[in-house]
């Protein structure tokens, strides 16, 4: 009996080692170069109506609020249009979306369309792969090299090995803008400041008044690059950052720059402008503390502009963090929302690439403004007044001045865990500025080292 | 000519199981298998994977953020397990000494934390050790006590304490049905007996409810060890492995590496060495267990 048991269980072993298929995970991905010149040669700007029957599988991430009536709208109004076309929509959210997208896109079905996020995590992962379709000659076609800023375009291009990143193909567009900006409430704030150390001193006052001065919560951990990021782009030269996210010559994290920023942030934590307790305060209720009224204050995300002005009404206002000399060109953290990609194994292409300028043409711009978005193509539509307005304006400042800087977290595969855990480290003290920038350094060397 | 043993042949057993096992085989034993296939390459989940042997397990052991992790799962154990078993035990044995009323009662409102989907405790949780309006904090200057308000998921030391809690929260209930459950099968004449002999209610607690408990203790331990090693929801949503790294856990670091930072092989490898932890572990509770029991 024992003896027919353990028989048994060696036999089900050997089976399960056998279907589980002992090969190389990954398998054969063959000459990405050569693909990818194959599918430019093979892309063109087509005739939709004339295309057939066509079935476009999209996953995407609009599931909030403006950004979902936006993409039910244009989705609505493109199978309208034509008929022969049919769009299956696979809404995910953010996080849902990043962590299955390389599983589904690397599938026997894979979607035809997808929002893949910018940077090494995501986009770079895929295009290594060589799973997403290059679209340098739509761009073309459609003439969207008109339609978005030199800037906006880098962040979504890699090269076709996905090894170099900000340059070579073009992998995607985006819809909509983002600035990480200073909301500020105009009960508490009657001037914008006009230089950095102006808005220093306006923390100093607030705190002498026994205010929040800055309302932040980073128990969400992203909340930390965000102030990191706009802090650091008083000292660091603009290029010299997207030089670090796309890991572009010998760029280090380890500078004097980043130093003098960590060293300033950390004074402003020491001096109590932060809400107390930051690193345990979600990354919500800091904001919602912000829109009742407390506190000056908000240093965040364009996308929270709806909610903001929801709540505070004409009280709340945004502008972009002021360099140290009055006259700087604005230069602000920001960047695009998910781009638009097509993969390698999509059966009609170039009617997805119709459905992708679509989407971001003139037309849809007029959609986004009146869904409460902030379209990153440019566009003449004016939203209404308000915050909004203000917001637009900055955009198209930041954009006219090419004075964007993209995300830390692109950086590498890592990157988000990493910074966003020195920080957390950084502000109650517990590392110095220099131990910071060296081991966010040390962090991103192991992956620089790999290309 | 051998006469077959009465009954069925002996072989038709493996038709029974067949469903059983079919599933198993697919769903348990392959996946296992295949994660242990996929710890020996160093793959990022798209381009082909290259050989890497041993070397994801020596980084499990290396690296010192894997380390930390495994660290603070031993940590989690004692909030899990050990703390909800002695919380159980006292019930236990406080119900084992009186008769109290509305017992049902009592039972099913403490073990409801269990019911609670996790991702709904971590939520809800999160709120109450919010430092600013939070239930805890708020309740804590409300009786005078406000100095001891705390930024309880934030801080270095008390992030990790704070999410254990948690998890004594949600496990006590679980000990503590298993453990009344038991007391009342332990007959009334070891009492009685060990009440002649003099015994004080610890003695008595010593002598007789703790033996008479040993298989359920196994079980809680075996339950909650478990839960406590592969605990992942709680932290994702509290505190997301931070501040800093201060409270990752293995199974934190499995999804990360995997789904988020494109490092397949040592995530596997750290999944492998988890199962293989609880293997291990269970065994060993379930071993001493049984000599225990055949002493």
């Amino acid at each position: 009996m024992r003896r027919i048991r353990r028989g048994a269980l060696v036999g089900t072993t050997a089976l399960a080692l056998l279907a589980s298929g002992c090969g190389t995970p990954g398998g054969n991905s063959g000459d990405n170069a050569k693909k990818a010149d194959k599918a430019q040669k093979n892309s063109k700007k087509v005739d939709v109506a004339k295309a057939g029957n066509v079935t476009l599988t999209v996953w995407d991430q609009e599931v909030r609020g403006g950004q979902a009536k936006q993409i039910k709208q244009l989705n609505k109004a493109f199978q309208a249009k034509y008929p022969n076309v049919k769009i299956k929509r696979v809404a995910k959210s953010f996080t849902d979306l990043n962590t299955t997208l390389k599983l589904a896109v690397s599938g026997p079905k894979a979607p035809d369309i997808v929002e893949a996020n910018q940077g090494r995590p995501v986009m770079g992962q895929l295009v290594k792969g060589g799973l997403l379709k290059p679209m340098d000659t739509y761009a073309d076609a459609y003439g969207w090299k008109d339609r978005w800023s030199k800037t906006l375009l880098d962040l979504n291009r890699f090269s076709t090995d996905g090894k170099q990143f900000g340059q070579g193909d073009l992998f995607g567009v985006s819809q909509m803008g983002e600035i990480v900006g200073v909301f500020y409430n105009k009960d508490k704030v009657s001037s914008v400041p006009k230089t950095f150390g102006e808005f220093e001193q306006m923390l100093a006052k607030a705190k002498q008044q026994g205010e929040v001065p800055i309302s932040f919560g980073n128990l969400d951990k992203f909340g930390g690059i965000h102030e990191f990021q706009t802090v650091q782009n008083q000292f660091a030269d603009k290029q010299t950052v997207r030089d670090f996210v796309f890991a572009k010559g010998n760029a280090s994290f380890d500078t004097p720059e980043n130093q003098k920023a960590a060293t300033k942030l950390q004074e402003w934590a020491s001096k109590g402008y932060f809400t107390p307790d930051f690193n345990g305060t979600g990354y919500d209720p800091a904001w919602q503390q912000f829109s009742k009224g407390k506190g000056p204050f908000l240093i965040g995300g364009t996308w929270l502009t709806a909610d903001l002005a929801d709540k505070m009404g004409s009280k709340v206002g945004f502008f972009v963090m002021p360099g140290q000399d009055a006259g700087r060109p604005p230069v602000s953290l920001g960047g695009e929302s998910l781009p638009w990609g097509i993969t390698s194994k999509s059966k009609s292409p170039d009617v997805a690439a119709a459905y992708i300028d679509y989407i971001t043409n003139p037309d849809a711009a007029k959609v986004l403004i009146a869904t409460d978005n902030l379209p990153a193509m440019a566009t003449d539509a004016q939203p209404k007044p308000g915050l909004s307005q203000e917001v637009f304006t900055a955009w198209k400042s930041l954009n006219d001045s090419e004075g964007l800087t993209p995300y830390l977290d692109y950086a590498t595969p890592t990157f988000y865990d990493d910074i966003s855990g020195a920080v957390q480290k950084l502000l109650p003290g517990r590392t110095k500025p220099d131990a910071f920038t060296r081991t966010v350094q040390a962090d991103y060397s192991k992956f620089t080292k790999t290309l | 000519m051998d006469a077959p043993p009465p009954g069925e042949p002996r072989r038709i057993g493996y038709l029974y199981i067949l469903p059983g096992l079919i599933v198993f085989v697919l769903f348990v034993l392959l996946p296992l298998l295949h994660s242990a296939w996929l710890s020996l390459f160093t793959w990022d989940g798209v381009t082909p994977g290259v050989w890497a042997g041993l070397a994801n397990y020596k980084s499990v052991v290396s690296d010192p953020q894997l380390r930390s992790a495994f660290l603070h799962a031993l940590v989690l154990v004692a909030f899990y397990a050990v703390l909800p078993i002695g919380i159980g035990l006292l019930l236990a044995a406080a119900m084992s000494r009186t008769h109290v009323r509305g017992l049902a009662l009592f039972r099913t409102v403490l073990f409801l934390p269990q019911v609670i989907a996790l991702v709904v405790v971590a939520v809800m949780w999160r709120m109450i050790y919010a430092p600013d309006g939070g239930l805890l904090n708020r309740g804590l200057s409300a009786i005078g006590l406000g100095s001891l308000g705390q930024d309880w998921l934030g801080s270095f030391s008390l992030a990790l304490p704070s999410v254990g809690l948690i998890g004594t929260w949600v496990m006590y209930g679980l000990a503590m049905v298993l453990f009344t459950a038991g007391v009342q099968k332990i007959p009334q004449s070891l009492y009685d007996a060990a009440r002649i002999d003099g015994a004080g209610p610890v003695r008595e607690f010593v002598a007789v409810t703790l033996p008479g408990l040993r298989n359920e203790i196994a079980v809680a331990l075996t339950l909650t060890t478990i839960q406590a090693l592969r605990s992942f929801d709680l932290v994702y949503i509290t505190t997301g492995g931070g501040p800093g790294d201060a409270t990752t856990v293995p199974a934190y670091e499995v999804y990360n590496r995997a789904f988020r930072g494109g490092d397949v092989g040592t995530a596997s490898a750290i999944g492998i060495c988890v199962a293989t932890l609880i293997f291990v572990l269970t065994f060993l509770i379930n071993r001493v267990a049984e000599r225990e029991t055949a002493r």
